[in-house]
């Protein structure tokens, strides 16, 4: 599950040849440095579909959704990549710092039409470059325990 | 799957005006709760000149270009076929209200895998200086099963 932590970097402390250079982030390779979790409801995916012009009818109607092999309404993947990165704008304080950001989606996210369907998000500090102070921050994003992206990584500058 | 589409020109994107509620109406659906995506005070404090677009935004550009390659005659692309692998951006700087936004679409690769096709569509925008802002990278994978 945790497979793309197995490339972690190796962290950079401020260890310099300038004697005395201060630790200007405080930050650790595995530090979590943001949470959050997301209720979605079908409600939010029409949402989306409005606010993104995605209007494939299996993110909202049960009939297509069936029809076409699936097993239930699915959250548009670019919903859940959109979410999956705010718990990281609100640490970093400034959507500027974001430089890049990936995804694979390796796992549907069904929304029930009663109960509707929970994503919560784990931010994690998977690479650490002090001098340049930037860090590559690897997003856990899971619905009941399964991940449902894959390789999600944000390359941010540090705040 | 149409092997050729790598060496297809697809043209630029007339311009997208990013709208101010149209951000706004983004970033409710994304969930995006930084003042910066919803107060115009709060953006021009932070030192931009309007509402910034959640990163995920330049899909809504991208998308224009998708929809080309979708068209292009040929193309061998069901689009009840196709569902989404993977998607990156890569940003200069983000998208802010006001901006005019032009796409440019590349195939870069095409894989075929059994019966399925796998295509990676890299998206350039620029903004009305011709400056980059972001490139938006969509693997689509083509089920050739039904």
């Amino acid at each position: 599950m945790t497979a793309a932590h197995e490339d972690l970097g190796l962290t950079h402390i401020g260890a310099d040849a300038h004697a005395g250079l201060e630790i200007v982030h405080e930050y650790e390779v595995g530090d979590i440095v943001a949470e959050a979790t997301y209720p979605l409801t079908r409600e939010s995916l029409v949402r989306y579909a409005g606010a993104s012009g995605d209007f494939n009818a299996i993110h909202y109607r049960d009939d297509v959704a069936a029809e076409v092999g699936l097993p239930g309404v699915l959250a548009h993947g670019m919903l859940t990549m959109g979410l999956a990165i705010q718990p990281v704008v609100d640490w970093l304080g400034d959507p500027a710092l974001v430089a890049d950001y990936q995804v694979r989606f390796t796992r549907p996210v069904v929304v029930d039409p009663v109960t509707g369907a929970e994503i919560t998000v784990e931010a994690k500090i998977a690479q650490l470059d002090e001098e340049a102070g930037t860090a590559r921050v690897d997003l856990t994003v899971s619905v009941e325990g399964a991940t449902v992206l894959g390789k999600a990584q944000v390359r941010v500058t540090l705040p | 799957m149409n092997p050729d589409l790598i060496d297809h020109e697809f043209e630029k994107t007339s311009p997208y005006l990013v709208g101010r509620e149209k951000v706004r109406e983004f970033s409710r659906a994304v969930f995006a709760s930084n003042p910066v995506h919803l107060s115009v005070e709060a953006a021009r404090n932070a030192g931009y000149p309007d509402l910034v677009a959640p990163p995920t935004f330049a899909i809504v550009v991208q998308q224009l270009t998708l929809d080309q390659l979708f068209t292009v005659e040929d193309a061998g692309i069901e689009l009840t076929h196709v569902v989404h692998g993977s998607q990156q951006f890569g940003y200069s700087r983000p998208i802010v209200a006001g901006d005019e936004l032009t796409a440019q679409l590349r195939v870069t690769s095409i894989k075929t895998l059994g019966g399925n096709a796998m295509v990676t569509a890299e998206t350039a925008v620029h903004d009305v200086d011709g400056e980059h802002v972001v490139t938006a990278t969509s693997t689509l994978v083509v089920r050739g099963d039904a």
